[in-house]
């Protein structure tokens, strides 16, 4: 690698060079009048910069790939020609730099090349990681039975082999959390939000929406030891023990509850900024024909919004799905098909966790099964965002 | 005998006469947007409100169904009647009062919801239908009235949204009177139309006065004069002249209204 850096830290020197020369030149060969250039000396610099400094970055990043797969060290070969192509850039900028040259332009394309660049590594990294997925996945699916993995009903990983890796009880508990998360928070969190949007005067709004938000800068473990210290022991002792369900603190109604109200900043906020998006002349149009304010809300401003309140729904039930730590201190780590909400559960999340802790190499199924728990949550929350943004657009132009 | 036409003739006013205004006063904040106005508007007529930009003319439109009562820095002062009632009144809940009087607004704002469910929007929250017979009736009358029937009434179910911007005007204008009001209020009901939009427009306002009265705002000096009886003309905040439509348009009695009639101001 060494071979590769520091022809890289020379390159960018000569490219912050490049953008001061460049700068002067361009003010010489004006001969003081700057009008005469087509293009600005801070133009002119930029592009020099961009050209001396992006096509040998770009080749180191294309040689580490390939040193990396042919298992080759780069060698000096390699640095001459990243040092060749940063002067090669260096100097045809410079020379190229006249009263007429479009100097605007290259830096326009440079800088439209660099923004390509950025949100492809978004798209490339999501490819990246189903592909790391998939891969370790097939690998376990080559070692266990799929259909145990889909449609067994229990779950009892065993370091010695011979385990029941059943992924149901795992679905179960994280949709029963999630459930019932997003039934504490969507009621709430929606009814913040009409107050907010609608009610509340602009100095309670300034105050209120955003420690209401505060909520959502939480680190989700402080919530879990909220559920296992707070909400877990009360939950037990007024609902559980004396209604006879259970003694346990950790159950997936803690779990949900505690999850539901770190989501209420998400469907809320969410929702008000859709709900203030809604047209003032919707809401004039109802209160002019005599309907209250809270007919208005009920049947103009809601549907209105409906799409995006659905938007903001499923993003908290994305968040829902992939929760760990308010689990594995609310909930514990009992695998268990149930309908009880006060008995401990547990969640595909909690459960990829516990399976890759302590000594493991990755080949056997009790870890291999991790990546498949993990894809097959990825495949669900991705359904999900796939559904929001379909419900989004199709009822996206319904006012306008 | 002379006292006997003077009596019959305050007695046909008072009849007459569906909204009186006196003394009204809107401040919005600080500003003093509507400075001591008094009106008498005529039922079964179409008055227009007339005058330039930021004049008060909406303000004043506003005040009849106290649409002002949603922005939190409007505050009305002074006193108006509808049929000698006072509805600033605390007693008169605005609610009932907007039921009463209908409005249309500048730009169309059909709901995103049906054509037959934004007519039947108001007649369902003031129970004006007993059963699902009677809304249909409402829904089909009020489309009649409005004339859009005939375009309409094979895609009722369709959007509103979906419609032309004069379909949704006139959609709009049939949702105002499918709560049976007793005053339309319109607000620059044209200015979003096309000219032929917005003959169709004044041709409706000029049916719909077999029934209401009629208050309609509007920029174009040339509309008040095609589709309203009575024409009041409003500068910065004041009432300038009220009179009869032809009146004001050919012998103004004040200079402002004259330069703004003539082109000179506004």
């Amino acid at each position: 690698m060494q071979m590769l850096t520091t022809p890289l830290l020379l390159i960018f020197a000569l490219a912050l060079a490049g953008y001061f020369l460049a700068k002067s030149r361009a003010l010489q060969v004006a001969g003081g009048d700057i009008r005469t250039l087509v293009s600005l000396p801070n133009q002119h610099a930029l592009s020099t910069a961009l050209a001396t400094a992006v096509p040998p970055t770009a080749a180191v990043l294309l040689f580490a790939l390939y040193a990396r797969l042919s298992q080759a060290e780069p060698n000096w070969f390699f640095a001459l020609i990243i040092i060749g192509l940063g002067v090669t850039g260096f100097a045809l900028s410079l020379i190229g730099i006249k009263t007429d040259s479009r100097a605007r332009i290259y830096a326009e394309r440079w800088i439209l090349g660099l923004l390509i660049f950025a949100s492809s590594i978004a798209i490339m990294t999501t490819i990246g990681i189903v592909f790391s997925m998939l891969f370790e996945s097939l690998n376990f699916f080559g070692q266990y039975d799929w259909r145990d993995f889909f449609f067994s009903t229990t779950w009892s990983p065993n370091f010695r082999g011979n385990s029941d890796l059943g992924i149901l009880p795992l679905l179960w508990g994280t949709l029963y959390v999630s459930f019932i998360a997003l039934l504490f928070a969507v009621p709430i969190g929606l009814f913040a939000a009409i107050y907010l949007s609608e009610y509340a005067s602009p100095r309670m709004r300034s105050v209120a929406k955003p420690a209401i938000e505060v909520l959502a800068g939480i680190p989700t473990i402080v919530y879990g030891l909220f559920a296992l210290i707070t909400v877990g022991p009360l939950l037990r002792d007024y609902f559980a023990e004396p209604m006879g369900f259970g003694q346990s603190a950790s159950s997936v109604m803690t779990a949900g509850l505690v999850m539901g109200i770190m989501l209420i900043p998400f469907v809320s906020s969410l929702s008000d900024d859709i709900i203030n998006a809604v047209p003032q002349a919707m809401r004039d149009g109802s209160l002019g024909l005599g309907a209250t304010p809270s007919e208005t809300i009920r049947q103009v401003v809601i549907p209105a919004a409906l799409p995006g309140i659905v938007g903001a729904v499923l993003l908290a039930a994305s968040r829902a799905i992939g929760e760990t730590m308010i689990v594995v201190l609310g909930a514990g780590a009992a695998a268990r098909l149930s309908l009880n909400p006060f008995e401990a559960m547990t969640t595909v999340t909690v459960k990829i966790v516990s399976q890759l802790t302590g000594d493991t190499d990755f080949a056997s199924p009790e870890t291999l099964v991790a990546f498949a728990l993990g894809l097959t949550l990825f495949v669900i929350t991705l359904g999900l965002n796939v559904f929001a943004l379909y419900i989004v657009r199709k009822y996206r132009e319904q006012y306008e | 005998m002379e006292d006997m036409t003077q009596m019959d003739r305050a007695m046909s006013t008072e009849q007459d006469i569906k909204i009186s205004a006196k003394g009204v006063q809107v401040y919005y904040g600080d500003n003093h947007a509507i400075k001591d106005v008094d009106v008498e508007i005529e039922d079964k007529t179409v008055t227009a409100f007339i005058g330039p930009s930021g004049c008060g003319k909406s303000t004043f439109l506003r005040c009849i169904n106290r649409m002002n009562d949603t922005i939190d820095v409007a505050r009305v002062m002074g006193d108006i009647r509808i049929d000698g009632e006072d509805i600033y009144d605390p007693k008169v809940d605005p609610v009932q009062l907007r039921a009463k009087v209908g409005m249309v607004f500048q730009k169309p704002n059909p709901f995103p919801k049906s054509i037959y469910d934004n007519v039947a929007y108001g007649p369902k929250i003031h129970g004006l239908a007993r059963n699902k017979a009677d809304l249909d009736e409402i829904v089909e009358k009020s489309l009649r009235k409005a004339a859009l029937w005939n375009e309409a009434k094979d895609r009722l179910d369709s959007p509103g949204t979906g419609l032309s911007g004069g379909q949704q005007q006139r959609l709009c204008i049939a949702r105002a009177i499918a709560t049976a009001p007793e005053v339309l209020l319109m607000d620059e009901p044209c200015s979003a139309l096309d000219p032929i939009a917005t003959a169709q427009v004044e041709e409706l306002i000029d049916e719909l006065r077999q029934s209401f009265s009629v208050v309609i705002v509007t920029h174009s000096m040339q509309q008040a004069a095609r589709v309203s009886q009575k024409t009041a003309f409003f500068h910065l905040g004041n009432l300038v002249e009220y009179d009869d439509t032809d009146k004001i348009f050919t012998n103004p009695q004040d200079p402002r209204t004259e330069s703004y009639i003539s082109g000179r101001i506004g």
